[in-house]
């Protein structure tokens, strides 16, 4: 799937949707990658041990840096890539949009105890 | 009329943060909808505009404050681990919410959700207003940026919401109080 490939646009904007396409699908993944180390820090205790980067606070410190450093890094990829392009957008954002839409679910505790 | 320390930070992080951030999520999904649907410019947009990037701005300090209180603040106090032989666990939320049966589930779920949750509401904002302050009016020629930071604005609000919400219903059961008391009046005779 190449979301970078340029597309005929039939608005009259001055501005690529590049940018937008970055902000909006990196807010996914830093989603996706906050439930993920929760549900891994929820079910190892490695990850668990792992994820302690502030002892008062717990597992919650490492979950939340890790997904943070994680959702920045990969938006200032993406911007620095898309910036001045036009992108497929409808696919980033779907992209987005399931990746967040994993991310309640894989948050939400009845779910989390079903594995 | 007193109030602990603690008391007083869970009082900032929830109403202080937490709900002025609920009010002002409405406030921006009914904004953000209009100004990106508008047909026709109007006289007052670039103000109007400009006062949308501010108002996203200032909601975007107020959901990473809210979690950050949240995590480093409060939380620290509600997991604390009582010593071995404590009978009274009024210090410790969370043990005193896991010692009863009616009580647990409040911890396993309510706690457990909210604790990880909240963060959508930050990270969903700050894209929201950056490309807000990207785009601006042009955002109406970009239907599904638009359609997106819509998405991600109802979802920072409805994770804010049940953080609140939560937050609220576990404080009533098993309030995060200790510290410092803080005498707001005297309390004199009736």
């Amino acid at each position: 799937m190449n979301i970078s490939r340029p597309v005929i646009s039939s608005n009259t904007s001055a501005i690529p949707n590049g940018s937008g396409a970055a902000a909006i699908l990196s807010a996914g993944i830093g989603s996706f990658a906050l439930a993920v180390l929760a549900f891994a820090g929820d079910k190892s205790a490695t990850a668990k041990n792992l994820l302690v980067f502030y002892i008062p606070t717990g597992p919650l410190s490492g979950v939340t840096t890790s997904a943070i450093l994680l959702w920045l890094f990969t938006w200032g990829i993406l911007e620095w890539r898309w910036r001045n392009r036009t992108v497929a957008v409808g696919r980033t954002n779907a992209i987005a949009l399931i990746l967040l839409g994993l991310s309640l679910l894989l948050t939400f505790p009845p779910v989390v105890d079903l594995f | 009329m007193e109030i602990t320390v603690r008391g007083l930070w869970t009082l900032i992080h929830g109403m202080g943060f937490g709900a002025l951030y609920l009010l002002a999520c409405s406030g921006a999904l009914v904004e953000l909808y209009f100004f990106t649907n508008a047909r026709q410019p109007s006289e007052t947009e670039p103000n109007r505009e400009r006062f949308l990037k501010f108002y996203l701005i200032a909601m975007v300090v107020l959901a990473w404050v809210a979690v950050f209180t949240g995590a480093y603040v409060i939380y620290p106090w509600y997991r604390a681990i009582p010593p071995t032989g404590s009978i009274d666990l009024s210090l410790f939320p969370q043990r005193l919410l896991m010692s009863r049966s009616t009580t647990i589930d409040w911890h396993s779920f309510g706690m457990e959700w909210k604790e990880y949750v909240a963060w959508f509401a930050p990270i969903s904002i700050t894209m929201v207003a950056f490309v807000f302050i990207r785009y601006g009016r042009d955002l109406r020629n970009h239907r599904q940026l638009r359609s997106a930071v819509l998405c991600f604005t109802l979802v920072s609000f409805l994770a804010a919401g049940v953080a609140g919400v939560f937050g609220a219903l576990i404080n009533k059961q098993a309030p995060v109080q200790g510290g410092h008391t803080i005498q707001l009046s005297g309390g004199g005779d009736k």
